[in-house]
């Protein structure tokens, strides 16, 4: 069988109806990807072992309720899994074979009864928009392989768009979920700060950190939602906020709507294209009964500059654990402990996270805190409360997720302008710690997806999933698939 | 040139917590290596904090004891610095909002009583602990990563060695009575840091100072900062300037050592911690905890001096550790005369604990039995001379002490029949000390007495003996 053309609803229906077994869906994803994943490299590991050992101990249960029960999926290799290697993308953890403890969002998807079957590419340690920098391999986009699927969640987006699995979990800290789905023509949700646990997500930036899902559609997304968010005594950040059933909550109606788009992220920079997807987008929702209009989020400009330093300066502390001592790869060469501390750190990182940790630590040193970190915090202040005046007024901030599709592998744009308006519509959300949603709103001339993104106010992931959902069911962008590996 | 000493001190304190500070481990001392940590305390990727709020209690509970003003918006910040003994290579600290700050404790140096101010109290986790191999290879036990600490930093108010050892002495008791940590500095519950300058009389600005490491005892800070003083004053005389440096205490010599010049301030980029959130500490909370100190030393000795009528000395003594002093108030709980019960307390068992090095809580003496042996020496069951058997078999032995002095058949003779018998065949014994006593020679009733109380193996009650052996005599 194939599942890629089904939602989890309709696949929990044919297993309660013992039209398939969870053996046939683990089976039909492993084999999915032993056909396509040499062409996309969304992998890091395979657990084809566990997968389906899992399977066969599930489909012995009477009792298949659970809200996940035997939906095949995989999880962003930053994600730590008690006894399965956790890379995150780095050459100095690839011999982290057990991270000795499952993250508390794995705990909740294997209490769901899915099934995990294995860790996905991304950028090392997060820091990156292609997973260009991953130190294993770089994932190719489904939709075109001399494509990058974006990043850093990038094997999560990819995974999914090539129907390797139903679900992956990623994790946003700039974008990182948004933007690779945007890439790949899937559906990715960053939460609000503090929805999901981040006990287990492997830390880049704490204050921005969130763990969230990458689905083919809204309303599967929002059920992984469900399963995994909620307060966890192990994450003081998280929030003591109810779950609500997302899922429930796709009416399609969004009658009196009021949508605000900013114009800071449609400018000049913004690809034609998808400045025409995102207001046949809006002309969409005035049609099922939404207004919108244009508003400003004065701030934005800043947002790239404090973003890059709030996140290097948290990075810098955040992995300085990486010495060598207790667990990854120490250097051969070390004689003493300085240079166990030097050449284990010098050998096992990359150049972008050894370039972010370096601006993080000038960031964060006496003389210079007060004009850098603080002051980003300060203006940090300033960017929420853009987002504040305008929630005041609006249900929903609307605008692209990405000013323009993928990009080729290889193609590193250096342009600021280009680089400054890629920032400039993700970074502000995970600044101000709100939930956004991408989902696929058109295809360029060259059939690459973009993606749509709708921002909420805190803790309204059921409103901005109501919107989603309504959109995706007014169109046939989601129902397109990737030409990969021929028949689906 | 006349100079005078400026010391100031830091001390860390570590909260005897049931758990880590941050992560649901066991806090306990002497544990096998590396038994109580998790992912958490060995700094696995992925794992956060989680804030004990009984090692807040705790670390509020010290700073007010010690008089601080307490926070009421505090936060922690990191500290960055790599060490192979520090898991996540920052340290969970508190940088410019710490939960205690000004506050004050009084010491007596030479009958001259002094406060000493407190800068700031703060909380913190501790790091784990290294043990060097010969090998060139280092061991690192992760037990004590994690352990709730307080740093208490002191004012530069103290003016000679003396006083530096009367404010460790008195900040130890003073923690030690609110019950918050053992302060063992032999099991590292209790470590201490001295800095030390010296600037001519009449001088404002302070000089440059040395910092004291390895001090293991209060004996060694003293000894160490009468070094010092001596060192600094030496390197001025000689026309030098002191160095800002890092002195190690030699135990063997008695002398500081040379460990670093620092030369700039260490950089450890301190920022707000991400995974805690920011702590606001309302007025309920702090009643709360204020509720909860016990009496502390200095309000226990003017009780003992006020209510109970000790004298300021034995105050003193019975308060400067709380395992004493509680010791004494369970001894007297009962109505026991608390003038004979300090007695006990400061002779004795005092003396008994120097000969054999022994703790209170190590002797085979408990409070009750103290108490009951008093009763029984006010209640003439016993005579002052057979309590010292009677404490000679409880320290060692234990037992109850009324239960001793029956088996051993020690209690008093005061039935008035019994003793007349004895003492009339004492005196058909001594014809002629009852002679020399009727002639005048007073002294012979003592030598009587002697001879009365050999027959009794010490036993006869001596008030009555004396009464009717006057009246036996008379009666001749």
């Amino acid at each position: 069988m194939t599942f890629k053309k089904h939602s989890i609803k309709e696949i929990e229906k044919m297993l309660h109806n013992n039209e398939i077994t969870v053996k046939d869906l683990v089976e039909s994803s492993l084999n999915r990807i032993k056909e396509v994943d040499d062409q996309v490299k969304a992998f890091i590991t395979v657990d084809e072992e566990n997968a389906l050992k899992k399977a066969e101990q599930l489909d012995q249960q009477t009792n298949k309720d659970a809200k996940l029960f035997g939906i095949p999926g995989a999880i962003k290799d930053n994600i730590v899994t008690k006894g399965l290697r956790t890379t995150c993308g780095s050459q100095f953890l690839s011999n982290f074979t057990d991270p000795l403890y499952d993250a508390t969002v794995v705990d909740k998807l294997h209490e769901a009864e899915a099934v995990t079957v294995g860790k996905l590419n991304m950028d090392e340690f997060a820091m990156g928009s292609t997973t260009e920098n991953s130190s294993y391999q770089t994932t190719h986009n489904p939709w075109n392989l001399d494509h990058v699927p974006g990043g850093s969640s990038g094997g999560s987006a990819a995974a999914v768009a090539a129907g390797e699995v139903l679900f992956t979990l990623g994790t946003d800290t700039g974008g990182s979920i948004r933007q690779p789905a945007a890439f790949c023509g899937v559906v990715g949700m960053k939460p609000t700060y503090g929805r999901v646990s981040r006990f287990g997500a492997v830390a880049f930036a704490s204050s921005l950190d969130q763990v969230g899902p990458i689905t083919r559609t809204v309303e599967d997304n929002a059920r992984i939602l469900e399963v995994i968010s909620g307060r966890d005594k192990m994450d003081m950040t998280s929030a003591h906020e109810d779950v609500p059933a997302f899922s429930e909550g796709l009416t399609g109606d969004i009658k009196g709507l009021k949508i605000a788009v900013p114009k800071e992220y449609l400018s000049e920079a913004v690809d034609p294209e998808v400045k025409e997807a995102v207001m046949n987008a809006l002309k969409l929702y005035e049609s099922l009964g939404a207004t919108w209009e244009e508003v400003s989020l004065p701030h934005s400009k800043y947002a790239a500059a404090v973003y890059y330093i709030i996140s290097s300066g948290e990075a810098s502390a955040n992995l300085a654990r990486f010495d060598g001592v207790r667990y990854g790869v120490r250097s051969e060469k070390a004689k003493n402990m300085l240079d166990m501390f030097r050449l284990s750190r010098s050998e096992g990182f990359g150049d972008e996270v050894k370039k972010r940790m370096f601006l993080g630590a000038y960031a964060l040193s006496s003389g210079n805190y007060e004009a850098y970190y603080k002051k980003a915090q300060q203006v940090r202040t300033l960017i929420k409360q853009d987002f504040d005046h305008v929630f005041a007024n609006y249900d929903v901030i609307v605008g692209p997720t990405t000013p323009t599709p993928a990009f080729k592998i290889g193609e590193k744009n250096f342009d600021p302008m280009v680089v400054y308006a890629r920032d400039v519509t993700t970074v502000p959300i995970n600044l101000a710690g709100v939930p956004a949603i991408s989902v696929p709103c058109g295809f360029s001339k060259d059939g690459l997806p973009f993606g749509l993104q709708i921002i909420g106010k805190h803790f309204a992931e059921q409103t901005v999933y109501r919107v989603a959902h309504a959109f995706e069911q007014a169109t046939d962008f989601h129902k397109t698939l990737p030409q990969l590996g021929g028949a689906q | 040139m006349n100079f005078e000493t400026v010391i100031g001190i830091e001390v860390h304190v570590e909260l005897k917590t049931k758990s880590k500070i941050f992560s649901p481990s066991a806090n306990e001392f002497g544990a096998e290596p590396n038994s109580n940590v998790n992912p958490i305390d060995l700094g696995y990727p992925g794992t956060l904090p989680v804030l004990n709020e009984e090692a807040v209690n705790y670390g509020m509970k010290a700073a007010m004891a010690l008089n601080c003003e307490i926070a009421t918006h505090t936060k922690f910040d990191r500290k960055n610095y790599f060490y192979p003994d520090n898991p996540k290579a920052y340290q969970i600290s508190q940088f410019d909002q710490p939960i205690g700050e000004n506050g004050w404790i009084e010491i007596e140096v030479g009958g001259r009583k002094k406060r000493i101010g407190i800068n700031r109290v703060h909380l913190e986790e501790d790091a784990g602990k290294l043990t060097h191999g010969g090998d060139g290879y280092s061991l690192v036990d992760f037990n004590r990563q994690g352990a709730p600490l307080i740093e208490i930093v002191s004012e530069a108010d103290m003016r000679s060695p003396e006083e530096a050892y009367a404010y460790l002495e008195k900040l130890k008791n003073i923690i030690q009575f609110t019950g918050v940590s053992d302060v063992k500095m032999e099991e590292g519950s209790l470590r201490c840091d001295a800095n030390i300058s010296l600037r001519p009389r009449g001088q404002e600005k302070f000089g440059t100072k040395a910092e004291l490491k390895n001090l293991n005892s209060f004996a060694h800070v003293q000894k160490g900062l009468e070094f010092e003083e001596k060192r600094q004053a030496e390197v001025l005389l000689s026309g030098e300037a002191v160095q800002h440096e890092t002195r190690r205490f030699d135990e063997k010599t008695g002398e500081t050592i040379l460990m670093r010049v620092k030369e700039d301030a260490e950089d450890y980029r301190y920022f707000p911690e991400p995974d805690l959130v920011p702590l606001y500490i309302d007025d309920a909370w702090k009643e709360r905890v204020r509720a909860s100190i016990p009496e502390l030393p200095d309000e226990r000795r003017k009780r003992y001096v006020e209510e109970l009528g000790l004298p300021e000395y034995d105050a003193g003594v019975l308060t400067s550790t709380k395992e004493m002093s509680d010791f004494f108030e369970a001894t007297i709980k009962d109505g026991i005369d608390a003038k004979q019960a300090s007695n006990w307390l400061m002779g004795d068992i005092s003396g008994y604990m120097n000969k054999h090095q022994k703790e209170l809580s190590e002797l085979a003496i408990t409070p009750e039995s103290l108490g009951k042996m008093i009763q029984l020496i006010q209640d003439g069951t016993i005579s002052s001379k057979i309590a010292k058997r009677v404490f000679a078999e409880l320290v060692e032995k234990g037992g109850a002490p009324e239960q001793i002095v029956e088996e051993k058949g020690w209690a008093q003779i005061s039935d008035e029949g019994q003793l007349t018998e004895i003492i009339t065949k004492v005196l058909d014994e001594n014809e002629q000390s009852v002679n020399d006593y009727k002639e005048g020679n007073k002294r012979a009733l003592g030598h009587l007495v002697g001879q009365v109380m050999k027959a009794t193996r010490g036993q006869a009650n001596p008030p009555m003996v004396n009464k009717i052996l006057v009246q036996e005599i008379n009666k001749r």
